[in-house]
């Protein structure tokens, strides 16, 4: 965990004593609305439907249990008690008032958090591999460079005021957990001939046009994380375009320029970078990167490997457990130890929705079993990165207890979905009353176990925060003259093997749309060659073809309304 | 005559903004003209105006034009709303890449709340605009004292910071 020293705490406080004054200029009417509007979206404030709405930044999905009980209180005393895990890792509140929005950042501040450009025209959170530090495919260890790169970015004067957001995504392994290539910039950490380096991708994105980042350059050496991002802003804030909000991101620079272009303006500003003054100030030293590493060193495991039989005893006596370990809990690279991930996919509950209750309990069991640290994944789940094996019982006892270790990770009802619109100002078409419907009909753990790993992701509006465009199934609300609407893609992905979904036809209306998945999860089944053939392979070997059939009744329906 | 803030404190401008038509003459003081007009009348310029600036396009390649603007007393960039930060990187180029030495002026939608910005990215005069208080402008140069990353100004990198620290 990286631990803030007097720079990052000053820096801090005097950030959140410039917002509480910009906030008090507003309400005290000495601050044209326009005006304000883009302060507070760089600290983190949206107006929602109903109230502001407001995003904590967690860098690259990392907390810690002093942090967690502080969100318990925050969400207790500024909100109506629960908070809401997003899709970038972060954590959004939907209720609090803004004039206390000040107080409520102080608070933050004081364990090392905040909402430093968690909105507006400027770079956002870096998101990582949830597993970084632990995974069994990890090359490097990716967030001493995220933390490098989040000082680089925090404030930084010349590039506070972009065209548009600009997204950052992180991995250091073979597996890609962090969705990377949907970001505007992906950095893939490795090494080529022992060397450290990165692997930079440009121009993903989701939202209304998706697109997967390219490749721009297959090594830039790990002194020049700085320089080379650096160059990618400058060159985006430099040509971005501004006339229209929806043509504002670095991936339209490129599909307009073409990647040839693009990349040898990239590579000219990174050349000049490199041999300047600039470039000297910005290259960091092996000592720089080696100081980083030490915030994120392994923690004191004491490996073992006895406890695997009273792990398997304890499964047998207990079908619940066992079905939680087999679902929710991974391997580790430490004999002895395993990954356990906190479901937030509970019946009944909004993906990713986690309560003050929830939160103390998650500080208490990360403190007794973890280390103190707990990761958010892209997908709205929570993940105890080092747990014992011999404690693997009594986490679940604990879990269980706070509702958070329904045993369906990967599956059907671990939906990834944004607030939609009974929350967001932007949204089309709610996304919790279809989530709640889909969940209905797959709540059996016995049918999720035989559909096997699939990505259900909704999102209420184009803008694609539930990530539809990268869902196997993917659903997008849409209106319709005031009426909610849904469409329908299938075969996105967000991993190694990263896709944008396809449209399947005409949208589906709101009593319609669990019907229509319902079908074709069934479809699937029908499809598939054996059990072990997931969705994402069946329908990539069969085609779109048959899951239209089954989505709209039969080819001809889906024909009739296409003409 | 106008007041702005220049090199942190609060002064008449003695700058006159001479998009067209303006005389020519002995009266004409200190003129700043857009860069076409630079490049279209640059002697007349230079032998009737007592110094001439020049305002650049906030979509101008600032290394291409350079030539033309190295040996300028005053070079001023443009916010047509102050969320556009295009000027902040012409500036920053400016100063780090070009060694430019003279003045750097802000001009348009310039608002008290991008003081502290345009001063990191080397800007030493901002002409705000006319609804902000003057005084609040400048105070807001110097809003936040600490900095992670270097830019055109005096800060230099956390990281060479802590290197130092570390060292002892």
């Amino acid at each position: 965990m990286y631990r803030y020293d007097e720079t990052d705490r000053e820096l801090l406080r005097q950030r959140t004593e410039q917002f509480r004054d910009q906030t008090r200029r507003y309400l005290a009417g000495e601050l044209p609305e326009d005006d304000f509007r883009q302060l507070r979206l760089r600290n983190g404030l949206y107006q929602q439907r109903h109230a502001p709405m407001l995003r904590i930044s967690v860098p690259y999905g990392l907390l810690e249990s002093a942090q967690l009980r502080r969100m318990a209180r925050i969400v207790r005393t500024y909100d109506r008690g629960y908070g809401h895990f997003t899709t970038r890792q972060n954590i959004q509140l939907n209720w609090p008032q803004l004039e206390r929005v000040p107080d409520l950042l102080a608070e933050l501040a004081e364990v090392q958090l905040h909402s430093i450009q968690a909105c507006g025209n400027a770079t956002r959170n870096i998101t990582s591999d949830y597993l970084a530090g632990v995974a069994v495919d990890e090359i490097v260890d990716p967030r001493p460079y995220c933390e490098l790169l989040r000082q680089f970015v925090a404030l930084h004067p010349e590039f506070y005021w972009l065209p548009r957001k600009f997204k950052f995504g992180f991995t250091g392994a073979t597996v890609d957990r962090a969705a990377t290539r949907t970001n505007d910039a992906a950095v893939h950490v490795l090494r080529r001939d022992g060397a450290v380096g990165y692997r930079f991708f440009v121009g993903g994105g989701l939202g209304r046009l998706p697109l997967l980042g390219q490749e721009m350059n297959a090594f830039v050496p790990e002194a020049d994380l700085l320089l080379y991002a650096c160059a990618i802003l400058r060159t985006f804030n430099r040509f971005g375009r501004r006339d229209n909000i929806h043509k504002a991101r670095i991936k339209i620079v490129l599909r307009e320029w073409g990647i040839e272009r693009f990349r040898a303006a990239l590579e000219e500003e990174y050349a000049k970078i490199r041999s300047s003054a600039e470039g000297e100030r910005l290259r960091l030293l092996p000592e720089d990167i080696e100081r980083m590493r030490g915030h994120f060193s392994a923690p004191p495991y004491r490996p073992s490997s006895e406890v695997a039989a009273q792990v398997t005893a304890q499964a047998d006596r207990d079908p619940r457990f066992a079905a939680w370990l087999k679902r929710n809990v991974r391997p580790h690279r430490m004999p002895g130890y395993r990954v356990v991930f906190v479901s937030l996919k509970a019946p009944q509950r909004a993906p990713g929705d986690c309560t003050a209750a929830q939160f103390e309990a998650l500080a208490e069991v990360c403190d007794a079993y973890s280390f103190g640290e707990l990761r958010s994944t892209y997908d709205q789940n929570l993940v105890l990165a080092d747990v014992a094996e011999r404690d693997l019982y009594a986490l679940w006892g604990r879990l269980d207890a706070a509702q958070l270790a329904t045993p369906n990770i990967g599956l059907t009802t671990d939906m990834t979905a944004c607030p939609g619109l009974d929350f967001c100002g932007l949204a089309n078409a709610g996304t919790l009353g279809v989530t709640h419907d889909i969940y209905r009909r797959f709540d059996s753990l016995d049918a999720q176990y035989e559909i096997g790993p699939i990505r259900i992701t909704l999102s209420g509006c184009m803008n694609g925060c539930g990530h539809h465009s990268v869902g196997h199934i993917g659903i997008l609300g849409v209106d319709k003259h005031g009426e909610e609407w849904y469409q329908v893609t299938l075969g996105g992905s967000p991993g190694n093997d990263a896709a944008i979904g396809e449209r399947v036809g005409r949208a589906l209306a709101r009593n319609e749309i669990a019907d229509g998945v319902e079908r074709l999860i069934h479809a699937y089944l029908r499809l598939r060659s054996d059990d072990d053939e997931t969705f994402i392979e069946c329908y990539r070997r069969v085609g779109i073809a048959p899951f239209k059939v089954a989505l709209y009744g039969s080819e001809s329906d889906s024909e009739a309304a296409a003409a | 005559m106008s007041r702005v803030i220049r090199a942190r404190a609060i002064v008449e401008d003695d700058w006159t903004l001479a998009v067209e038509g303006l005389p020519y003459g002995a009266a004409a003081g200190k003129l700043i003209v857009p860069l076409a007009r630079w490049r279209a009348e640059r002697a007349a310029l230079l032998s009737s105006a007592a110094a001439v600036g020049v305002l650049l396009p906030n979509t101008e390649d600032v290394e291409s034009v350079y030539p033309l603007l190295a040996d300028r007393p005053l070079i001023a960039l443009q916010f047509p709303t102050f969320a556009d930060g295009r000027a902040l990187t012409q500036a920053v180029l400016l100063r780090i890449r070009l060694g430019y030495t003279g003045e750097l002026r802000a001009l348009g939608d310039v608002v008290r709340d991008l003081a502290f910005w345009l001063a990191r990215c080397g800007f030493d005069t901002v002409v705000p605009r006319p609804d902000q208080d003057l005084q609040a402008c400048r105070q807001a140069l110097d809003e936040i004292l600490v900095a992670y990353q270097p830019a055109a100004d005096a800060h230099a990198p956390v990281w060479v910071r802590r290197r130092a620290r570390a060292a002892g």
